[in-house]
C-alpha cells in the first residue's frame, strides 16, 4: 500500500496546531496557540529568548505532551495518535536539534545509517553509500568515519542536518539552526534549507530569532509573546514588519530600532 | 596610598542637599552606607538632591551601588535627584540600570515554608517519584517481553562493548576487593577460633560466607559504584545533549535502545564476576590460613570443598544476577530522569549509586528471609 502523504486530503494545511496550551505543572507558558502551516512553507517560530519557541517545537514533535490542545499532521491527530501511528508520522519528520543531537557513540556514517537500516530495505553497502551521499549534501564528504566529538560544532550541526534528512522527510524541524555558527556558515545553512525545501518539497519549521534568517527564508511565521503568554502575530514576516498592529512584533523585527514615520 | 571613598553633604540654600563624592571608590574597600544620607533626608529639610564629584578619583561599581540605593531612597520620599554633577560614565550606567523596569512577578519571594507545607511537598515529591519508578518498571517489562519475542531493537555492537566494560574491565577491582574481603573474614574467624584450637574451621567460615553472601554482595556494591554510576552519567549526558530526544524522534525507544543492553550486559556478567569473586575470596582466606594458622594449602581447600555445597554457590550466583538487574535499572532510571545541566548529571550518578546500593541491601535481606523459609 502506498503511503498516503500527510495532508493529501485536499486541504493544503500540512501541520495544524489547535488550542495548544503549554504548561509545566501549574505554570502556564503559553496558551491558545492556533496556527496552520501549509505544504512547502518555511515556517518561523519567533519570539524573544525564553518565550517558549523550542518548547513549542518539542510539543510539535511529540517530545512533550501538551497540557491542552492538539497537533494535526494533515487530518491525523498526532497528539492523540496510537503509538504505532505516532511512529509512522515521526518517521516522516526530520529534526535538527539545537546541539545537533548526534549519537556520540557512533560515527557520522553510522548515525545516518541507523535510520536507513531500520526503515529501508537497503543492504549494508547501499546504506554506506546513501550515508555518504547525505553527508556530501551538507559538505561533509570524507567525514564518514569521524565521531561527533572529533568535528567542530558547525560540522556537527551540518551532520545533524544530514541525519535529519536521511529518510527524505516531508517535514523538517530546525531548532535554532544558526546558534553557534559564524555568519557565513549561518547564511550557507539558510541557503541549504531553501534548496532542500525546493528539491525535496518538504515543509520546514524553524525556531530562530535571527532576523537575517527570518526574512531570507521565512514565508510564514508565528510570534510568541511571553508577557501575553500567547501568540500575538502570525503570517509572512515581511508583511508583519510592514503592517503588524502590535508594536512589540514590529520592534522585534526591526531589532528594536525606531520606526521612520 | 590613595584616599578611600568618602561621602559628605551640605545643605545649600535651605533646600538642596549637596552630596559630595570624594576619593577613590573601589569595591574591595567597601561601599559607604546610604543610611548616612538617609538620616539627613529624614529630617525633611532637603527638597532636592544634587551631586558634586569634583574630588572623585577613580571609581567602579561601588559608586553605582551607593547611587542606586540613594536614588531608591529619593524615589520613596519623592525628592528629585539632579544627576548633572556626576561623571558622564556614571550617569550613563545609572540610566542603563534603570532602563528596563523590573518584570512583574519575576522576583522570587524567599519565604520560609512551614513544617506542614514541607511535609506536604515532600509527600507529593515521593509519590511522584514512586509513580515514575513504577511506570519505568512497567515499560521495562514490556520491553523485556519484546526482547523475548525478538522484536526489541538495539545495536549488538553496543551490547558487546557494554559486556566488555562491565565484565572483563571490572576484574581488577573485583580481584582486589574480594581478596581483601576473604582476608578480613579469615582474620576475624582466626582470632576467635584459635582460642578453641579450631583454626581449620576458618576455611568453612570463609567458604560459606563468600559463596552465600559476600561474593554476590561485594560484586554488587562494586558494580553499583563503578557501573551503575557510569550508566547514569552516560544516559544523563545523552539527555543533556539531546541524544535521547533524537532517538525518540527517530522512532527508537530509549528504553530498548539504551536500557535493555545495559540490563542484559549486567545479567550476563554479574554471575561470572560473582563466581570469580567467590574463588578469589577463598584464595584470600587460604593465604591467611597458610600464612598465620599453619594450615597447608591442600588441607584448607579440602576443608572448603567439604564445607560448601552447590546450593550455596548457585544461591549466590542467582542473587548476583538479580543484583545486576537492580544496578542496571537504578543507573538507567536515574540517568533518564536527569535534568538539563551538568550538575544534574552529577546528581544522577550519585543518586544511581545510592539507589543501587539500597536496592541491593534490601534484596539481600529479602533473600535471607526467603532462603530461610525455603530451608536453602
Amino acid at each position: 500500500m502506498a503511503v498516503k502523504p500527510i495532508g493529501s486530503n485536499g486541504a493544503n494545511a500540512h501541520i495544524t496546531v489547535k488550542d495548544l496550551t503549554m504548561a509545566f505543572g501549574s505554570f502556564v507558558l503559553m496558551r491558545d496557540l492556533n496556527f496552520a502551516i501549509n505544504r512547502g512553507d518555511v515556517f518561523i517560530i519567533m519570539g524573544g529568548s525564553g518565550s517558549g519557541k523550542s518548547t513549542l517545537l518539542r510539543h510539535m514533535i511529540g517530545l512533550i505532551e501538551p497540557a491542552q490542545g492538539n497537533v494535526f499532521y494533515g487530518d491525523q491527530n498526532f497528539t492523540k495518535a496510537e503509538p504505532a501511528q505516532k511512529q509512522e508520522l515521526l518517521r516522516r519528520m526530520g529534526v535538527l536539534f539545537q546541539t545537533g543531537g548526534l549519537w556520540s557513540s557512533m560515527t557520522l556514517s553510522e548515525n545516518i545509517g541507523m535510520l536507513l537500516e531500520e526503515y529501508t530495505g537497503l543492504n549494508s553497502n547501499e546504506i554506506r553509500e546513501a550515508a555518504s551521499l547525505k553527508l556530501a549534501l551538507v559538505g561533509l564528504k570524507g567525514f564518514e568515519d569521524y565521531y561527533p566529538s572529533q568535528i567542530s560544532g558547525g560540522m556537527q550541526k551540518r551532520a545533524g542536518l544530514a541525519r535529519a534528512m536521511a529518510l527524505d522527510p516531508e517535514v523538517l524541524f530546525f531548532d535554532e539552526p544558526s546558534a553557534g555558527l559564524d555568519p557565513i556558515s549561518s547564511r550557507l545553512l539558510d541557503e541549504l534549507i531553501l534548496e532542500l525545501r525546493d528539491s525535496l518539497g518538504a515543509t520546514v519549521v524553524v525556531v530562530t530569532h535571527e532576523l537575517a534568517s527570518i526574512f531570507t527564508i521565512g514565508n510564514n511565521s508565528v510570534f510568541l509573546d511571553p508577557d501575553a503568554k500567547t501568540m500575538t502575530a502570525s503570517g509572512d514576516p515581511k508583511e508583519l514588519l510592514a503592517h503588524c498592529p502590535d508594536p512589540k512584533v514590529r520592534a522585534f523585527l526591526r531589532r528594536g530600532e525606531k520606526e521612520k514615520s | 596610598m590613595a584616599e578611600n571613598s568618602q561621602v559628605s553633604f551640605t545643605l545649600a540654600g535651605d533646600s538642596t542637599l549637596n552630596v559630595q563624592l570624594c576619593g577613590v571608590w573601589q569595591l574591595r574597600s567597601g561601599v559607604p552606607p546610604a543610611t548616612l544620607v538617609e538620616r539627613e533626608l529624614e529630617t525633611g529639610r532637603a527638597r532636592s538632591v544634587a551631586f558634586d564629584a569634583g574630588k572623585l578619583g577613580s571609581w567602579d561599581s561601588s559608586v553605582l551601588i551607593f547611587l542606586v540605593q540613594l536614588s531608591e531612597l529619593c524615589r520613596q520620599r519623592q525628592i528629585p535627584m539632579d544627576r548633572a554633577g556626576l561623571p558622564a560614565g556614571v550617569q550613563k550606567l545609572l540610566a542603563l540600570a534603570e532602563a528596563v523596569p523590573e518584570r512583574k512577578g519575576a522576583r522570587r519571594e524567599l519565604t520560609e515554608a512551614s513544617v506542614l507545607e514541607r511535609i506536604g511537598t515532600t509527600a507529593i515529591g515521593v509519590a511522584g517519584s514512586l509513580t515514575e519508578m513504577l511506570s519505568f518498571l512497567g515499560e521495562m517489562t514490556i520491553s523485556s517481553v519484546r526482547l523475548f519475542g525478538m522484536k526489541a531493537r538495539y545495536r549488538a555492537s553496543d551490547l558487546f562493548l557494554l559486556i566488555q566494560q562491565c565484565g572483563a574491565q571490572a576484574l581488577p577491582i573485583v580481584t582486589l576487593i574480594s581478596f581483601l574481603v576473604g582476608v578480613i573474614l579469615a582474620f576475624v574467624g582466626a582470632v576467635q577460633l584459635k582460642q578453641f584450637g579450631a583454626q581449620i574451621y576458618v576455611a568453612d567460615l570463609v567458604g560459606i560466607a563468600m559463596m552465600r553472601e559476600m561474593g554476590a554482595m561485594m560484586t554488587g556494591i562494586i558494580m553499583a559504584g563503578r557501573t551503575g554510576a557510569a550508566f547514569a552519567a552516560q544516559l544523563g549526558t545523552m539527555k543533556v545533549t539531546q541524544e535521547v530526544d533524537a532517538l525518540t524522534t527517530a522512532g527508537f525507544s530509549p528504553l530498548e535502545f539504551l536500557v535493555l543492553p545495559r540490563v542484559i550486559a549486567l545479567i550476563l556478567m554479574m554471575p561470572l564476576l560473582c563466581l570469580y569473586s567467590d574463588f578469589v575470596g577463598v584464595l584470600g582466606g587460604a593465604a591467611i590460613g597458610a600464612g598465620m594458622l599453619d594450615l597447608s594449602w591442600t588441607t584448607y581447600f579440602h576443608e572448603t570443598v567439604n564445607a560448601i555445597t552447590l546450593t550455596d554457590i548457585f544461591g549466590g550466583v542467582f542473587k548476583s544476577s538479580i543484583y545486576g538487574v537492580l544496578i542496571a535499572l537504578s543507573g538507567c532510571l536515574r540517568g533518564l530522569q536527569c535534568g538539563n545541566s551538568s550538575s544534574a548529571v552529577g546528581d544522577a550518578a550519585t543518586s544511581a549509586v545510592v539507589t543501587g546500593i539500597v536496592a541491593i541491601v534490601v534484596a539481600c535481606g529479602s533473600f535471607a528471609v526467603v532462603f530461610y523459609i525455603l530451608g536453602i
